[in-house]
């Protein structure tokens, strides 16, 4: 798929909520980290939202470094470095107290597990068996609506 | 907008030709006198090529059309005949990789898996995903081999039942009926037989090669059709002919044909030890990013202008596709203008043969035109007019890699629809369609005609000539035939369960 703004930011918001959603359900009872099961999902629903509302910003940066390029693509390798620099920053935040509706301290082994394997599952689908059940979401520069 | 001749207006059939074809609307009582047995079908598809394939398995597979509810007309036997004769003798056998996209499968509507997992499942090899994942920065485009995109179709056309709906013959024309839809003329050996459809999709591809007016001079005047050649005409006798004595080939283009025919010229020289020279003639020689802003500039070294695919990547689905989509009229000419010119890919092991043949002494490149050509014994001398003036070039062969025609005056049936349908061309002279890629002007009542190929460029989407861009036409094609209450919209569900059967190998 090569996005369009509109796209990019939709098809983050929509496999964030539906697929990072399914791996932080799954994911958050076997996270290495201490604290009442409650608070363990309140945490890693609270940083996934931050992934979506950051990435929104994200997108606009992305969506003008594109512009660099003939193709107007997005390289699938771009798609998964970008990790490094958002995983940096949301950690960034959020050890510090930076983001909203945390219930306490987040332990960085458990947030590198948690937004590895979230990025990673979603990378993966939005690579192709998003194309399945969607046949107009890849010929729309990845927009649902 | 390029206007028809004065005729359409004030036309008149010959004497010998049926009194029929002499009237734009044809009624049911007109075509029964003329004794034309009559077929009735709801959706007709001219061409029968990769055109009328990815077509008709799109309504079949997400429209849930059946079998019996659709012909293909075409003198071909099957979908891929004349894409693989033309890959063929462009030097494109089987073997080799073609210049499309993992996800651009025209036997799969979802794209998924692509091509590269294919490969890489059944060659137990992860090289394929690697290079997916890497490309376009640390590795080239993965590129499927011929044989797997052939084989796929071949298996799908099976499962749509594609051979059920093929007719095979000559299409003639196809006129408006007088109370809505359409009346399409086959000609085979059973005679002409008219069919009555409610639609008529058009596929028919291109009028034939491109031959610039020197070289059509030259074929024409001296009758001589071996010294210069075509890159889309078997001309296998030029290698031979080169492999068994020295010789000096001018190669005239730059896009992926003449990258296709360079290469293949090089391997023979560096493999078998033939000892040619191979001059390459650019129209336009590019040295280095082109372009008119700096958000728009092409890759270009060497002549070559550099791009991944046909189009820049965004043309199937990112922001070109959207912006086209947005364009009207000389805007939209000015964005094809600003996308188009010759390119072909840069691919790693053609830059290495490349680079050994320019340091070898033995491959030459020049930007410039050719104003004569004659014949001077066994050889050719060639008038080349560039930047520092005019030098003759003495040459055994031409090997001329200029294109395919996609003028649609010159094919049959698009001209007759042109002077008989109410059909008209857009601003690079195709057939003028919508976004649903109906040919406007040509409706007759419930009835719509859709152009899709190469017929259509020039229109809101510009990839119309590629495997992924059939595949968008033909999405199009169907919301809009959907829209009009004739076939079903596929739902994420059944989008699901569809996939499940292609995996499956189940019939739809």
């Amino acid at each position: 798929m090569v996005p369009t703004l509109a796209g990019r930011i939709q098809t983050r918001l929509f496999l964030l909520a539906v697929i990072g959603g399914l791996v932080t359900a799954a994911l958050t009872p076997i996270l290495p980290v201490d604290g009442p099961l409650g608070d363990r999902y309140q945490a890693t629903f609270v940083v996934l939202a931050a992934v979506a509302v950051l990435g929104i910003g994200w997108e606009l940066i992305y969506h003008f470094l594109m512009q660099w390029r003939w193709e107007k693509d997005w390289p699938t390798l771009f798609g998964l470095l970008t990790l490094v620099p958002e995983g940096i920053v949301v950690w960034l935040l959020a050890t510090r107290d930076l983001v909203p509706g945390l219930p306490g301290p987040v332990p960085t082994e458990a947030f590198t597990i948690h937004f590895v394997l979230v990025w990673l599952a979603v990378w993966l689908v939005a690579n192709g068996p998003m194309r399945v059940p969607f046949i107009h979401w890849r010929f729309r520069g990845g927009r649902l609506l | 907008m390029t206007l028809l001749d004065d005729s359409i207006h004030t036309r008149s059939a010959p004497a010998d030709r049926p009194p029929l074809d002499r009237f734009d609307v044809w009624t049911d009582e007109m075509v029964d006198a003329a004794g034309i047995p009559l077929h009735d079908v709801p959706f007709v598809s001219v061409g029968g090529g990769m055109g009328s394939f990815v077509t008709v398995d799109y309504l079949r597979v997400a429209g849930g059309v059946p079998a019996s509810d659709i012909r293909v007309l075409s003198n071909l036997s099957h979908p891929w005949q004349t894409y693989e004769h033309l890959t063929r003798v462009s030097q494109l056998p089987r073997q080799k990789r073609i210049r499309s996209d993992s996800a651009s499968r025209p036997d799969n509507l979802w794209g998924f898996p692509s091509f590269a997992i294919q490969e890489a499942v059944a060659r137990k090899s992860v090289k394929p995903l690697l290079q997916v994942l890497f490309e376009p920065v640390f590795a080239d485009f993965y590129t499927p081999e011929l044989d797997m995109v052939l084989k796929g179709i071949e298996r799908e056309a099976h499962r749509i039942g594609y051979w059920d709906m093929l007719v095979q013959g000559e299409v003639r024309m196809v006129r408006r009926r007088a109370g809505g839809g359409y009346f399409t003329i086959l000609e085979n050996a059973d005679g002409r037989t008219a069919f009555r459809s409610r639609d008529v999709h058009l596929a028919v591809g291109y009028a034939g090669l491109r031959f610039l007016p020197d070289m059509q001079a030259f074929r024409t005047k001296l009758n001589d059709f071996h010294h210069v050649v075509n890159g889309y005409e078997d001309h296998e006798h030029v290698y031979e002919v080169l492999r068994r004595r020295p010789g000096t080939v001018l190669v005239r283009g730059g896009g992926i044909v003449t990258s296709a025919v360079l290469e293949r010229l090089i391997t023979d020289r560096l493999k078998y030890g033939s000892q040619t020279q191979i001059v390459q003639l650019f129209r336009t020689y590019y040295d280095g990013r082109h372009g008119s802003h700096m958000w728009s500039r092409r890759p270009g070294r060497n002549g070559f202008a550099y791009q991944g695919f046909n189009y820049p990547k965004s043309a199937w689905g990112g922001q070109l596709k959207a912006r086209m989509r947005r364009l009207e009229g000389s805007a939209r000419a000015e964005v094809y203008d600003e996308i188009g010119g010759t390119t072909t890919a840069w691919r790693r092991h053609w830059q290495r043969n490349l680079a050994k043949a320019r340091k070898g002494g033995w491959y030459h490149t020049v930007g410039g035109t050719i104003q004569d050509m004659r014949l001077d014994g066994d050889q050719m001398v060639a008038r080349i007019q560039h930047a520092g003036g005019v030098n003759d070039l003495r040459v055994d062969y031409v090997i001329d890699c200029t294109g395919l025609d996609g003028d649609v005056s010159r094919h049959e049936v698009l001209k007759d629809l042109l002077q008989h349908s109410g059909a008209t061309q857009n601003p690079l002279g195709r057939l003028d369609v919508e976004r649903s890629f109906e040919v406007r002007g040509a409706g007759s009542g419930i009835g719509r005609v859709y152009a899709t190929g190469a017929a259509s460029f020039g229109g809101y989407f510009p990839g119309v000539d590629t495997f992924l861009g059939l595949q968008i036409s033909a999405q199009e094609v169907m919301d809009d035939v959907a829209r009009r209450g004739y076939c079903r919209r596929m739902g994420a569900g059944r989008s699901i369960a569809q996939w499940f059967k292609w995996a499956n190998g189940r019939p739809v």
